[in-house]
């Protein structure tokens, strides 16, 4: 077998095995890797650093725990911001396993900053069919979600009380890792008209951006990288920016393996010639 | 960390272990992981579904709150019930005809404005001489070569073999931007996971 073949025919554990020690070696040498923020991440921070105290945001932890790596680290961020800044959160999800998650993320930055339940944020829990659920909320959020996540009556709930729908919100943002995204841009912005963002993860991110620039979504947090730097400018210090030297030495490893893999490819096709 | 915090971290650990052990080959922990995840998945949200569509949608309106007009969705979910008998499976026809005509008739006219109509309103904008109107004119050069490219009733040589050539690198730019961002993210749920195991036994063995 000649080199280029060698190269080309390398077992994919060998490449497992050199990538996870790539993963290993910010574990053991921590070094800060600079994160430089986008525009579309800056506009979504800047979106909710201009909302007054007391203003209501919907947030929605729309993903599920297979996605957690990549939009947790948003979701802490973003509602930590809401609650420095005395900014009131209904959070839901559309997601069927992200319930959980959903109640533990915002129970713990709520605890944080010592807020409460129903009067300083709300949180509706999970309703099924995504796209049924945004245009019911549309309409009032009494429909889909006539009590919230802990058996309350939303007619009970101090924040809610004035809340009936996307009207009386400053705006939307959802998490999301599968369609709600893109049912959050037909059924909820395509409907209702209102101030939409998103955080996806990286495999969708790039189907994303032309809604940012048709002004469908007003930005647009992309996987890790988005939220690190969204933790980055909110100051919070969290699994985005910690995971970003773990990533430019996994991307450095993976680099080097496309770049030996193409040489060996064009060597090869230069044999045969 | 607290004992019990450190026993279920433990099981998560050991569980994400066995999942890393389908990298070297097929295994039987491996395969325990898998269906202990697909098992407690259709468990939750089996449980999920009853208690946030069935027991608000049909106990709590129906037999608490007297909507009798609750009655007739829930008569219409059951009709889809119906596929599994062959003499009443016509019955499910009729459900399943509302749902396809009620959705085509919401869905339609709302992606026909977010897809087609917003999308070409964004890609054809003024020119400016500015450099925001030079990439605009290179996304609408970009967009017609990529079209060019598609469009088969014509031999692609000459200039139009050139233009649908700028067409695939266009392609290319795309898929090469969706690859590096999807290499982001799956090395983005490695890395969680490797962040997990580190402070997991950092806690149990000290540092």
């Amino acid at each position: 077998m000649k080199w280029h073949e060698k190269m080309l025919n390398i077992d994919r554990r060998w490449i497992y095995l050199i990538l996870g020690v790539a993963v290993i070696v910010p574990a053991v040498v921590s070094f800060h890797v600079p994160v430089n923020v986008t525009p579309e991440v800056r506009r979504v921070y800047d979106f909710i650093e201009d909302l007054k105290p007391g203003d209501i945001f919907y947030v929605g932890i729309d993903y599920d725990p297979a996605s957690l790596a990549e939009l947790h680290p948003m979701a802490y961020a973003i509602l930590d911001q809401c609650f420095r800044k005395d900014i009131k959160p209904v959070v839901a999800t559309l997601s069927q396993f992200g319930a959980g998650m959903a109640e533990q993320v915002l129970s713990e930055v709520a605890a944080e900053y010592g807020k409460e339940s129903g009067i300083d944020y709300c949180y509706l829990g999970y309703k099924p069919y995504p796209a049924i659920t945004i245009m019911l909320m549309g309409v009032d959020f009494r429909v889909p979600f006539p009590q919230d996540y802990y058996g309350t009556p939303i007619d009970s709930i101090p924040m809610m009380r004035y809340v009936h729908n996307f009207d009386d919100l400053k705006g939307v943002i959802s998490l999301s890792a599968g369609t709600s995204s893109e049912f959050w841009i037909i059924y909820g912005y395509g409907r209702y008209f209102m101030p939409l963002a998103l955080g996806v993860t990286g495999v969708m991110a790039a189907d994303y951006y032309p809604y940012l620039q048709s002004g469908q979504i007003f930005g647009l947090i992309s996987g890790i990288k988005g939220a690190a730097e969204y933790e980055a400018l909110t100051e919070y210090k969290g699994e985005g920016l910690k995971s970003i030297p773990y990533q430019t030495t996994t991307h450095v490893v993976i680099l080097a393996f496309i770049i030996v893999s193409n040489i060996g490819y064009f060597a090869s096709r230069r044999s045969k010639k | 960390m607290t004992t019990v915090e450190l026993l279920w971290n433990g099981l998560a650990a050991f569980l994400t272990l066995c999942i890393f052990s389908f990298l070297y080959k097929d295994n039987p922990f491996y395969k325990f992981a898998e269906q202990l995840v697909a098992g407690v998945a259709l468990g939750y949200w089996t449980m999920l579904l009853y208690h946030t569509t069935f027991t608000d949608k049909v106990l709590i309106p129906i037999f608490q709150q007297g909507k009798l007009h609750y009655i007739l969705p829930t008569i219409m979910g059951i009709m889809m019930w119906t596929r599994f008998s062959k003499k009443l499976a016509y019955l499910s026809r009729i459900a399943i005809a509302f749902y396809i005509g009620v959705g085509t008739g919401v869905a339609l006219p709302l992606y026909m404005y977010n897809y087609v109509f917003r999308q070409l309103q964004a890609t054809v904008v003024p020119l400016q001489f500015s450099w925001l109107g030079l990439n605009s004119l290179l996304m609408v050069s970009f967009v017609t070569c990529t079209l060019f490219y598609f469009f088969f009733s014509k031999e692609h040589k000459g200039t139009f073999g050139g233009l649908s050539k700028v067409g695939i690198y266009t392609l290319m730019a795309g898929f090469g931007a969706s690859f590096g961002l999807t290499v982001m993210g799956r090395v983005a749920l490695l890395v969680q996971r490797i962040i997990f195991l580190r402070e997991y036994f950092i806690a149990l063995f000290g540092s």
